[in-house]
């Protein structure tokens, strides 16, 4: 997998391995992200792709390999780790929302406590971040009275307001009802024509076909195949992968 | 370090007081056994009674159950153990104490199975009725059964606070565990009783504490 | 029955003694405070520093909270008080109070808090760690508020209980209600002090209760 000619990636991954005791889930993944790119990362459960996206933030720590961002080493011992989360915005699948504080809140936390803004500057970034995801009139609410999508939408302004220049997406549409995935899939849209470099594990084909820049195939560990989208759906794409798709799409 | 050792686990003066030791244990243990059965009875009987369609009834229940979770159970002992030969009887030691004891853990154990009790949905009880048990007997098959069931953790925890409230029985000479130890300790002018009968409570209670440790999380979680 | 309220309830004898009584009560309510103030501050230390999961460390505060809730808090304080000396630690009486209550609560305490940090959903450090928030910031922003919600009710009836074992600190010397109410019946020989004393407890206690009730019922099933 070659980046884009003459692009510096991001973010790069080199060799990398993780086991949970016995079981090897990661089998040595090489992979570059370029700035602006959306990459998707699909393939079956237990293919190790979540666990390679919460190694990028070292949720998870790597058993072998490296992980290069912004060009530092992180995984290199006496890494500043919250500095570098400050530039990884993370989504998750479950939201993680804050329950015990308003979605204003919760996107205002970081600032705050993290980048060390004054209170009323935090909250107005905070309220602007939730308008980009078309929330912003709904600072007030708590995560409980706001419907999955639009929790999620909250997660991502969280994640956008502390301007990272990555966002690593963990299936951020795979606990939502299905009426719902469409909200926040348009804001992935907007946040991908705005410029943001995004890599994003889902289900979700349809939008791998029409916004991705890459799409990469993992199973059991590795990856299988990492090109535009053409290559990954269209007809010359390899037998296992095709009957993935299939599979995928049926449902 | 020699001095801790002399003065607090003495081998010599140990195994002197070792036979004292193992009748206050006996006592301690009979007295447990007598105040958990006649706690959780008198427990089970206050439940009920605060599910009766009689208002004195639930009144009573709920006057009686703020009573004596108020008072001091070492007040009440005393209380007891003093007051009842100016009404003119004069109860052994063991009785005095079997009768605060059961007035202080029947209130304890009576709050815990009246939150079990109401733990239970609703619709047990009309399911019960629908099929035609009368009130009592859906109350013997279906609900208490589930009441107990919901509240075993606290009531495992209750029984462990009763069998550690024996000690306070030594005020009043009741020689069980703690009296004993002391009565060792002010004769010998040695320690090592007393840490002894701590040890021994440790000993006896500890798989009850690791027990209701593991509940415990899991009962705040599911809250 | 004359005769009960001349032997409970008599008047004059209360009158003599009431001061006494009174005194007793500052000290209860002393000791108390003190109790659950150290004893909850020392629980919620423990529990933080527990989940910061040093293994050795945890080890000794698994059997800190183990010990301190196997053990009869009375064997404790009766340690503390009469044992320590011996190997030349002395601690007067509202110390060994104040200590021994104060670590039974901390036991307790740790426990639940513990259970209330675990109770918190590992997504919730994970998003908190991946905005960048450290260990510390995670906790106090967004663990511990989380976390302390299920634990207030806990907590609270766990103090309570700790209050009313401010008695047990009679039998170490402590001036509170208990001590007065004893020592006036052996000087007057009429248990009319001890009904004081009771009565003194009861008015401490009862609103206690009524809060701990309260605190129950508007945490239960709040998430």
């Amino acid at each position: 997998m070659k980046p884009p000619s003459g692009a510096q990636p991001l973010l790069e991954l080199r060799g990398l391995r993780k086991s949970f005791g016995a079981s090897e889930v990661v089998r040595g993944v090489d992979l570059a992200v370029v700035p602006r790119e959306l990459v998707f990362v699909i393939g079956p459960s237990g293919s190790g792709k979540s666990t390679l996206l919460r190694m990028c933030n070292r949720l998870e720590e790597p058993s072998a390999g490296e992980i290069w961002f912004e060009g530092q080493n992180i995984l290199a011992p006496g890494t500043d780790l919250n500095a570098v989360r400050r530039r990884i915005g993370m989504v998750f699948q479950s939201f993680n929302l804050y329950p015990h504080l308003n979605a204003r809140d919760n996107v205002a936390l970081a600032l705050i406590h993290v980048l060390k803004q004054p209170r009323e500057e935090a909250h107005a970034r905070a309220v602007e971040s939730l308008r980009k995801v078309g929330l912003g009139d709904r600072g007030e609410a708590k995560p409980a009275e706001l419907s999955g999508g639009q929790q999620q939408r909250v997660a991502i302004a969280r994640a956008l307001a502390l301007e990272p220049a990555i966002v690593l997406f963990d299936e951020p549409t795979s606990a939502l009802d299905p009426e719902l995935v469409g909200s926040v899939l348009a804001v992935l849209r907007e946040l991908r024509s705005a410029g943001m470099t995004m890599m994003v594990v889902s289900h979700e084909m349809g939008f791998a076909r029409g916004a991705a820049d890459r799409v990469v195939f993992m199973e059991s560990g590795r990856i299988l195949a990492d090109g535009p989208p053409e290559t990954i759906f269209g007809a010359g794409a390899p037998q296992r992968i095709r009957e993935f798709v299939a599979s995928v799409e049926h449902r | 370090m020699e001095a801790l050792i002399s003065g607090f686990f003495n081998l010599q003066i140990l195994t002197e007081a070792a036979p004292y030791l193992a009748q206050g244990l006996a006592m301690t243990l009979m007295l447990s056994l007598v105040a958990v059965p006649l706690g959780l009875a008198g427990g089970l009987a206050l439940a009920l009674a605060s599910t009766s369609r009689s208002r004195l009834l639930r009144w009573s229940a709920v006057v009686y159950t703020d009573l004596f979770r108020a008072f001091p159970p070492l007040v009440l002992l005393l209380f007891v153990a003093f007051g009842l030969p100016f009404l003119g009887f004069k109860p052994p030691a063991f009785i005095a104490v079997a009768i605060a004891f059961l007035l202080n853990t029947s209130s304890y154990y009576g709050e815990i199975l009246r939150a079990g009790i109401e733990s239970v949905p609703g619709g047990q009880h009309e399911a019960a009725r629908a099929t035609g048990l009368g009130r009592w007997q859906s109350l013997r098959y279906v609900i208490v059964p589930q009441a107990v069931r919901n509240v075993v953790p606290d009531l495992i925890s209750n029984t462990l606070e009763v069998v550690k409230l024996t000690s306070i029985a030594s005020v009043v000479a009741l020689p069980e565990l703690l009296y004993t130890a002391r009565q060792v300790q002010s004769v010998t002018y040695n320690a090592s009783p007393v840490i002894a009968a701590g040890l021994i409570y440790l000993v006896l209670l500890w798989p009850l504490v690791r027990l209701l440790s593991r509940y415990e999380r899991q009962a705040v979680s599911i809250r | 029955m004359q005769g009960l309220i001349d032997t409970f309830f008599n008047i004059a004898v209360m009158a003599q003694y009431l001061p006494k009584v009174l005194e007793g009560m500052v000290i209860t309510v002393l000791l108390a405070i003190a109790v659950v103030l150290t004893g909850l501050a020392l629980g919620f230390v423990l529990a933080v520093v527990r989940s910061a999961g040093l293994r050795v460390v945890n080890v000794l505060i698994v059997l800190f909270a183990d010990v301190f809730r196997a053990v009869p808090p009375l064997v404790i304080l009766i340690t503390i008080y009469f044992a320590l000396p011996t190997v030349g630690l002395r601690f007067t009486g509202f110390e060994s109070a104040w200590i021994g209550l104060s670590l039974v609560l901390a036991a307790f305490a740790e426990e639940v808090i513990w259970a209330g940090i675990l109770s918190v959903p590992r997504g919730q450090w994970e998003a908190a760690r991946s905005s960048g928030l450290g260990f510390a910031q995670a906790m106090r922003l967004v663990i511990l508020p989380q976390a302390l919600r299920l634990t207030i009710a806990p907590l609270t009836s766990r103090a309570i209980v700790i209050t009313k074992n401010t008695a047990l600190a009679s039998v170490v010397a402590v001036g509170e209600i208990l001590y007065q109410a004893q020592a006036a019946y052996s000087f007057s020989y009429n248990p009319s002090p001890l009904t004081l004393g009771a009565i003194a407890y009861l008015v401490l206690f009862i609103p206690l209760v009524w809060l701990g009730r309260w605190v129950e019922t508007r945490f239960a099933w709040k998430r």
